[in-house]
């Protein structure tokens, strides 16, 4: 497994060729480099993958080591790459669902005058995302999450000529970094307890620290995965990246990087494991998320802001997951998440090129006549999203449900429900919307050509069939893969029981979603918007429009305080900082004003100077003698 | 023979002619002199000191002195030819251009 870095270096590579001589290159050379890395990338990673199936379970673990990366005292630090079967679930997803991004983006980005520069971000991004999974310790997980979300800071402002591009950037980077800071707390408190940051050494080492270490710890790691994946109230910057051109939207603002948080708890379980404190509050928040997400995205009329409300929902599905230790679930959701949403930005990419960039739902319907492959595979992505029975989110979403209902979870499991009739009610709104009764808009829509076609056919492969690796009842491959991860330690497991399906609970949220799913075509499949609601309706459909008001609160609450602790800095600066300067300067400017008339500029006097200075050291010599 | 002092006291009369020559006369020319009667005062008295105590090393001092004058000298004709080129004078009082 020592050539599992080449699976980092082909992105690097690609990503620096793009950069240095994309203008040279010119365009296709630059996409047909950027993108072979990335496909190179992920037949690597199935051979990778493929090597680990041929071994028997309890040896799919390996730990190549690279360099020594730090020696400092009793801290050591080796750059090294942990390939298990989650990391390899990961490098699928990155490389898998991110070529095929990479190969739509050769049609999206078409003519955008930056073309080569957007491949070079992409496959940035890919690195950075590809070393965060791989790392096999805390300190390079921390710089490949730095460099994802720098990554996505260049790249939702990548249209850096819109104003909303650049703010939204700036709006994710801040509050990503928020969340770096809550790891790098956490890193330090790890370093100086234990003394080590590698996953092997830290997790061995958890029994060692006292609780309240250890839930500080896990708040603080959850601080950094709650602010990456979006959860509430740090969920802000993700609807506000949709700025960004729509293939990012879907590989870095749906499939891979939001995903890192989830990737966190899962990879720290056994932190999480000896924090049950933290684990209930990262179950907690989930389910919150994943109602509240669910609400907004009901009204919005933005056909990308409606998707990115949906992965925060389902994003909080998967910390619910992951919250009650329900690890290999949250990340089979994660997987076949990536799918549909993939899926789901790719169809409305698509959208939005045949209608000239448009966006607005209400200006969109009837595409199902122009666009009819979009058309289909978006179907598949909505009914995947919603969890309608037998497409994949179906598969995980229950097996996160029904987990949550055996772990004696029962309210957790009842937001669960409620959101999951919101997450069928809001796609297939969107999806009626789009694509059925008549169109509304003046632009002349069209099918997209077959390089961005492609990739939303084969992902809507992965969204229709990809859930029936764990059918209730029969198999769970899914499981049976990432069960030696998830039992080396403990706590990584639910018991047995849990694991069974619990049919009565699958019946009544497929009930409930498909009735969702009927009050959607009831109301929004017809000819005309309907813009009257009743009046009872309408100011609830004001605090949703207006997503709660959350930014409106965020920005007065740190806004205000910062303008407050501006003036206060100013202050400082002026009276400490430039009287100290100025003071300075004012001491020279004084003693040279002094001085000045000495240099009169008459050679005589400075003769007659030298000539009283050389009497003086005599008569002094004559003296002391 | 004559007695030391009388080599020192003229030495000490020279010197104080050459720096009072320096601090009064503004033509360049009559300073350059002045400077020269300076040097060789101290000339004098390092002789005088060399034959007092029968020591060489001031007559080997003497001679550094007089090729350093005569370096001086050939570099301050130098400066003073492309002053006079310059200003059409050579007014030291005039030359005042580093005032503070």
């Amino acid at each position: 497994m020592q050539d599992a870095i080449g699976i980092l270096l082909l992105p690097a590579l690609g990503s620096l060729i793009a950069a240095v001589f994309g203008r040279a290159l010119g365009r296709k050379a630059t996409s047909y480099i950027t993108v072979g890395a990335m496909a190179a990338a992920f037949l690597w990673t199935v051979s990778v993958v493929w090597r680990l199936l041929a071994l028997p379970p309890a040896q799919r673990s390996f730990d190549p080591v690279y360099w020594q990366w730090i020696h400092a005292g009793a801290l050591q630090v080796h750059f090294g790459l942990l390939i298990d079967p989650l990391s390899a679930t990961f490098l699928l997803i990155v490389t898998g669902i991110g070529f095929l991004i990479h190969l739509y983006s050769i049609g999206y980005m078409e003519g955008d005058p930056n073309f080569q520069r957007f491949f070079s971000y992409l496959n940035l991004f890919a690195l950075a995302m590809l070393l965060l999974v791989t790392a096999d310790n805390f300190l390079f997980l921390l710089v490949g999450w730095g460099g994802v979300g720098v990554a996505s800071y260049l790249l939702i402002g990548f249209w850096h000529t819109r104003p909303s591009a650049v703010t939204a950037a700036r709006k994710a980077l801040v509050l990503n970094v928020a969340g770096d800071v809550g790891i790098m707390l956490a890193l330090f408190i790890l370093v100086m307890t234990l003394g080590r940051v590698s996953y092997a050494g830290v997790f061995s080492h958890v029994s060692s620290l006292t609780s309240l270490q250890v839930e500080l710890v896990a708040f603080l790691l959850y601080l950094g995965a709650a602010a990456k994946s979006a959860q509430f109230p740090l969920h802000v910057w993700l609807p506000d990246a949709m700025e960004g051109p729509t293939p990012v939207s879907a590989l870095i603002h749906a499939a891979t990087m939001v995903t890192a948080g989830v990737y966190l708890v899962a990879r720290a379980y056994p932190i999480f494991h000896a924090a049950p404190v933290a684990a209930e509050w990262v179950a907690g928040i989930g389910a919150f998320t994943a109602l509240f997400a669910a609400t907004i995205a009901i009204v919005q009329n933005d056909i990308k802001r409606v998707i990115a409300y949906s992965t925060v929902s389902q994003l909080g599905y998967m910390f619910l997951a992951v919250g009650i230790s329900a690890y290999a679930a949250g990340i089979f959701h994660l997987t076949m998440h990536a799918f549909f949403k993939a899926l789901l930005f790719l169809g409305a990419g698509s959208v939005i090129h045949a209608l000239s960039n448009e966006q607005d739902m209400r200006k969109m319907g009837g595409l199902k006549k122009y666009m009819p492959i979009t058309y289909w595979t978006f179907l598949i992505g909505a009914a995947a999203n919603a969890g309608v029975p037998l497409f994949s989110g179906f598969f995980s979403k229950d097996a996160i449900l029904g987990q949550a209902l055996a772990s004696g979870h029962f309210w957790l499991w009842l937001v669960g429900v409620v959101a999951a009739f919101f997450s069928a009610l809001y796609i297939f709104r969107l999806f009626f919307l789009v694509f059925h009764g008549k169109y509304r808009g003046d632009a002349h829509p069209h099918e997209s050509p077959p390089v961005m076609t492609v990739p939303l056919v084969v992902l809507s492969i992965g969204a229709l069939l990809g859930g029936y690796v764990a059918v209730p009842g029969a198999w769970n491959l899914f499981d049976q893969w990432l069960q030696p991860v998830f039992s080396r330690y403990p706590g990584g497991i639910l018991p047995a029981a849990a694991a069974a399906p619990n049919w009565g609970a699958i019946a009544l949220t497929s009930v409930i979603v498909l009735a969702a799913v009927y009050v959607a075509w009831r109301y929004f499949a017809g000819d005309v918007v309907r813009e009257e609601l009743p009046a009872a309706l309408r100011p609830i459909h004001k605090v949703l429009y207006n997503k709660y008001y959350i930014d409106e609160l965020g920005h007065a609450v740190f806004v205000w305080t910062v303008d407050r602790l501006a003036i206060l800095a100013d202050l400082f600066d002026r009276v400490v900082v430039d009287g100290i300067g100025m003071g300075m300067a004012r001491l020279v400017w004084g003693w040279g004003e002094a001085l000045s008339p000495y240099e009169s500029g008459y050679i005589r006097r400075y003769g007659l100077a030298v000539l009283i200075g050389g009497v003086c050291v005599v008569a002094f010599l004559t003296l002391v003698q | 023979m004559v007695p030391l002092s009388y080599y020192l006291i003229l030495s000490a009369l020279l010197f104080s002619i050459g720096t009072v020559g320096v601090l009064v006369r503004r033509n360049p020319l009559q300073m350059f002199m002045s400077i020269e009667l300076m040097w060789n005062a101290v000339n004098l008295s390092f002789i005088t000191f060399a034959r007092q105590y029968t020591n060489m090393a001031g007559h080997v001092f003497v001679f550094l002195v007089i090729t350093v004058a005569a370096a001086e000298v050939a570099i301050g004709l130098a400066i003073i030819v492309v002053v006079f080129r310059t200003r059409e004078h050579a007014d030291v009082d005039e030359l005042n251009a580093m005032k503070g």
